[in-house]
């Protein structure tokens, strides 16, 4: 075996970034994911290292199909997040980005649970810092945010995952299922909160789409293509086939559509869209056939690439005109043509057009809850699909590069960010018009598929060409909600203005209470000693003397000691 | 002849060195004396802890007095496994504090400075070997006065008050201890530990044997400042010099934990301590409260050494929780908390007295901008900082782990919620530091120029530490592996079952 452990490339990369500069950093940068893939390409299916840690088997590193899949997507991923951040002079997101691919790549190939939690903690730790990267308030407090559902979604995989070690005795990664008896049951459950809140079900989406627009242009490409995917990953391997998450995915693939129909900034719009896309992944990994796995991650595989080409082109936006909210754009198509028509690459991609990679995912899933009888699923997600078509295929191309025009006058992005863009956007096309040879021949589960039939591609015209209809009626007849500069209530308004208000103050009355009760009992204390003893006044002054005299602690003492004989007595 | 004496020479050397040091008068050749003797007895200890797992227990009979008769030295997994901890932790101090109390001590007084650490280290390396209660008592002593001095030399007049009220604290233990040694002699008539084990005949005289378990107890609580006893311990850790800080916070509480193990269980015998008197429910109860009210005192501290110290009496709260389990996992897991605590603690109380010899300061605004002033200092308080937490890959998650997985064992399913609910708290109390030093920005007022890195030789025990805080995180064998035969040698004496041991290996 010639390759090194599959997250070293990049991990080492990230540590030559803090100590290069310029010209060079740039070339590592660009070497790293490279290298790592070739790595790849080197290694053999299997346990790749294994070791005794504390009593357990612990496998840092083991391949096979699935995790091989996800380990190209993200060098791929890393690649072209780099050169798009090529041009950016900041060390914190150059190493934070690269350290954020290695853990992501870590993670995909951790073999056992404890593996996984380290890299799912380190996920947490170096992506924050690109949150962090903007350097403004609202970011500073964003990040924070999410770190603590990340932290949180860490400690709830870290207690699931101790209970099933002590159950099992063993802490390898394989299926965990929901299924248990007593304990377990819990443990597994933990476990499936935690890649939950990573995989933003509905009501734990809220750091994403509160963090991910705060984000600086190039970090929210590293942030879009990892996290999300990571637990994607997690549960194809962990909860295949768990019918409960059908319905997850279901709720997180229409949902967001509303919220992204409203929202004005557009990398929020996208953010949203996010989320919809995992929806059906999740509902591919619930129905749990080999077709709908294939889907599922072959669909991943795809919304890292056309997600990611479309966060390029508005963080391209961004960054040449300083906005993003759909009501300050509008007829950039003027100043910036390439960026409008690698928008309208990735638009196509995400709505699924057929010859676009969405299609050649998206069609599996549908396919496959179809072919298992979930029809009210099927109405859903082709409800879902028409509705990403909506917000993410014509709303984003459309406010931002069309519509009326804003005046503002511009020009095409950094080459390194066009380079990048073009890559993604190749990607798209090659990966949706030549499936069997790319991305199917990676699928990890047998399967035989054929997207391009008379059925799938006429069932996704028809869709395509009457959401787009519905579109332009809407806007004709001026009922399509406009873009508002506005603030849109999502349950992040429970923790951020409900919480803060309300349950602070119960927190306070029950800690006054419990401080009450405290006092009155050092009180008593107090006044039993200077009952007993007479206490003089001239007690030594200062802080420590005041708090707690030399005979409350004595007294102490003997509470301690006739508590220990009382108890003797009573028991014996 | 070495060989032969090895037992003994951990304690006899620093003893007979003290007096050295303080007649060769300059700091600096009393600096470099102290710091060699520390290090040979290090060594010695080292080869201890190796005898002791590869022969099991060694008995050395001080002036040629055999058992019970005369003062018996007993070295086995458990105690060789903290001495060395203890002697380790002691040389680096050393090393540490030929700058750092330059700062805080007066020049007069640095002699005395290293003369009372080589009593106090004699001393608790006596407490660990001795296999005589009264012994031990004589040893605890010892440590105890070497303490009070070391405490009060600070330059920070308070620190005479603190040191007032620790001398007042510990007498008190100690005397309870003196007590209950008494009471022992008075019903059994022998002091040997393991001929006190023996006769120690519950059904004939168990009152008065009982009443001694008790104060027994109760002293060495204080010792080693189980809440509520612990209050001698925030303002004498907050006063004292800072070596002085590091060296306590990482040896002294240690070596009073492991005097409580001693006594429950090769003396009294799990059965008697924890069946009959049912101690174990008071000290899981003093645990968990000193773990969250203490935690809880160190996130509203201002000053940073007040909150280190309040987190050593929370993290105290782990080990009598580990040992409180009543079981050879939890009692492992109580034992390499000792350790690992140890290299924690002493990491963190070297960073903050950098923190001091640079800007004079420990206030929490004191390292507002630090990350960027003092990088390695900060990066060595972050690492130990997230290894208090208990952050996989370093020591902290491994003490964390042996906890909870002893606590499921024994299906206490809130302790091991509550052990992993204490670790937030300390996110919270490390957190507030680290933001300071890295997310607010220095104060103009100050001049920023004048701070840079402390020197090299305050650096490099630091990082030592902060190094070993990482490899023995990753690389677990050789404590787990003391600490697991430490425990079931410790258990294998008594003839309470062993409950489940799957986790022992």
């Amino acid at each position: 075996m010639n390759s090194v452990i599959p997250f070293l490339p990049l991990m080492v990369g990230a540590f030559a970034a803090i100590l290069l500069r310029g010209w060079l950093r740039n070339t590592v940068m660009l070497i790293a994911p490279i290298v790592g893939a070739i790595n790849l390409m080197g290694l053999e299916h299997g346990v790749f290292w294994s070791l005794e840690f504390m009593g357990y088997t612990l496998e840092p590193v083991r391949v096979d199909k699935l995790s091989m899949m996800f380990g190209y997507l993200f060098h791929l991923a890393s690649l072209i997040a780099i050169i798009y951040a090529l041009h950016v002079k900041d060390t914190v997101q150059h190493v934070a980005g690269l350290a954020y691919a290695a853990s992501a790549v870590g993670a995909v190939f951790a073999g056992d649970l404890l593996t996984l939690f380290i890299f799912w903690e380190l996920l947490a730790l170096t992506s924050v810092f690109l949150v962090w990267a903007r350097r403004t308030d609202r970011a500073y407090s964003a990040g924070f945010r999410y770190l603590i559902f990340q932290v949180l979604s860490g400690v709830l995989l870290l207690a699931g995952l101790l209970i099933l070690a002590q159950v099992n005795n063993s802490l390898l990664f394989n299926q965990i299922s929901l299924q248990h008896e007593g304990i377990a049951q819990i443990g597994a459950w933990l476990i499936f909160f935690a890649f939950g809140i990573k995989c933003a079900f509905p009501f734990m989406h809220t750091w994403l789409t509160d963090a991910y627009p705060e984000s600086t242009p190039s970090g929210t490409i590293f942030l879009a293509s990892f996290t999300t995917k990571v637990a994607v990953y997690a549960f194809a391997r962990g909860f295949p086939g768990e019918e409960i998450l059908v319905w997850i995915g279901v709720t997180m693939a229409c949902f967001p559509i509303f919220f992204a129909v409203i929202e004005n900034d557009l990398r929020r719009v996208l953010a949203y869209s996010l989320i919809n896309q995992i929806g059906f992944m999740i509902v591919g990994i619930g129905i749990g056939t080999a077709i709908a796995l294939n889907g599922a991650v072959a669909h991943a595989f795809n919304d890292v690439i056309f997600k990611g080409l479309l966060m390029m082109t508005m963080g391209a936006v961004l960054h040449m005109t300083g906005k993003i909210n759909g009501s300050e754009l509008g007829g950039l198509y003027k100043s910036m043509p390439k960026t409008t028509i690698l928008c309208i690459v990735g638009a196509a991609s995400i709505s699924a057009f057929p010859l676009f990679s969405g299609f050649v995912s998206k069609s599996m899933i549908m396919a496959a809850a179809v072919a298992e009888g979930y029809d009210v699923v099927w109405l859903a997600l082709l409800f879902a699909a028409a509705g990403v078509f909506h917000h993410a295929g014509i709303k984003i191309p459309f406010f931002a590069f069309f519509a009326h025009d804003s005046g503002i006058r511009t020009t095409e992005p950094p080459v390194n960010m066009l380079i990048a863009m073009t890559l993604a956007a190749i990607a798209c096309v090659v990966l949706g018009s030549f499936p069997a040879q790319t991305v199917y021949a990676l699928l990890p589960w047998e399967h035989d598929y054929q997207p391009y039939d008379v059925t799938h591609v006429l069932t996704q015209l028809q869709l395509l060409f009457f959401s787009a209809l519905a579109f332009v009626w809407l806007n004709l007849r001026n009922m399509y909600p406009p873009e508002l500069p506005s603030t849109n209530l999502d349950v992040d308004w429970l923790y951020r203005k409900l919480v803060p208000s309300f349950a602070i103050k119960v927190a306070s009355t029950s800690y006054n209470a419990y401080e009450k009760m405290e006092n009155s009992a050092i009180n008593a204390i107090k006044r039993m000693s200077q009952k007993s003893y007479d206490a003089e006044s001239d007690k030594p002054k200062g802080y420590f003397a005041k708090l707690w005299p030399i005979e409350t602690m004595v007294v102490w003492v003997a509470v301690l000691l006739s508590s220990y004989l009382v108890l003797y007595y009573i028991l014996s | 002849m070495l060989e032969q004496h090895l037992a003994a020479l951990p304690i006899l050397l620093p003893l007979i060195a003290a007096p050295i040091a303080l007649i060769l008068g300059r700091s600096s050749f009393s600096w470099a004396f102290a710091t060699l003797i520390s290090a040979c007895a290090c060594l010695f200890a080292w080869q201890l802890l190796d005898l002791a797992l590869a022969n099991g227990v060694i008995s050395y009979e001080v002036g040629g007095w055999p058992p019970p008769w005369g003062i018996e030295l007993r070295v086995d997994a458990a105690n060789a496994f903290v001495l060395l901890a203890v002697s380790a932790l002691s040389t680096l101090v050393l090393l540490y504090s030929k700058d750092s109390i330059e700062k805080e001590i007066e020049a007069s007084k640095h002699t005395l400075y290293y003369t009372a650490h080589l009593l106090c280290f004699a001393g608790l390396s006596g407490i660990l070997l001795t296999g005589d209660a009264f012994n031990l008592f004589v040893f605890l002593e010892i440590s105890s006065l070497a303490t009070y001095t070391m405490v009060s030399l600070a330059s920070d007049r308070r620190s005479l008050i603190a040191a007032f009220r620790y001398l007042v604290m510990g007498t008190i233990g100690a005397t309870f201890i003196l007590i209950g040694v008494g009471l022992l002699y008075m019903s059994t008539g022998t002091l040997n530990m393991l001929d006190l084990a023996n006769r120690i005949d519950i059904a004939e005289s168990g009152r008065t044997i009982n009443t001694g378990l008790a104060f027994i107890m109760v002293g060495v609580s204080i010792k080693l400042a189980l809440f509520p006893l612990h209050m001698w311990l925030p303002s004498a850790y907050t006063y004292a010099p800072s070596a002085v800080t590091a060296f306590l916070a990482s040896t002294a509480t240690k070596v009073a934990v492991y005097v409580m193990i001693r006594f429950i269980f090769t003396v009294f015998g799990v059965d008697h301590v924890f069946g009959s008197m049912g101690m174990d429910l008071i000290l899981m109860a003093l645990a968990i409260v000193a773990i969250f009210k203490c935690s809880y005192k160190a996130t509203v501290q201002s000053d940073v050494k007040t909150v280190l110290a309040y987190s050593s009496v929370a993290q105290i709260g782990y080990m009598i929780l580990g040992i409180s389990l009543v079981s050879a996992t939890g009692l492992m897991a109580g034992l390499i908390h000792i350790f690992n605590h140890a290299l924690m603690k002493g990491a963190l109380f070297m960073a903050v007295g950098a923190v001091f010899y640079r800007v004079g300061s420990v206030d929490i605004t004191a390292f507002r901008g630090l990350g960027k002033q003092m990088p390695l200092t900060m990066a060595a308080f972050t690492i130990a900082g997230l290894s208090i937490i208990g952050v996989p890959l370093t020591v902290g998650f491994v003490s964390k782990w042996y906890l909870v997985t002893a606590a499921l064992e024994q299906n206490q399913w809130i302790v091991a919620a509550l052990v992993l609910g204490g670790s937030l708290l300390a996110v919270i109390y490390i957190g507030r530091i680290l933001e300071a030093a890295y997310f607010q920005e220095r104060p103009d007022s100050q001049n920023t120029t004048e701070i840079k890195e402390v020197p090299w030789l305050m650096l490099a025990p630091m990082w030592a530490l902060v190094l070993a805080n990482i490899y023995f995180g990753v690389d677990t064998s050789l404590t787990t592996e003391a600490a697991s035969s430490a425990a079931e040698w410790l258990f294998q004496n008594n003839e309470m079952p062993l409950g489940n041991q799957a986790e022992a290996k």
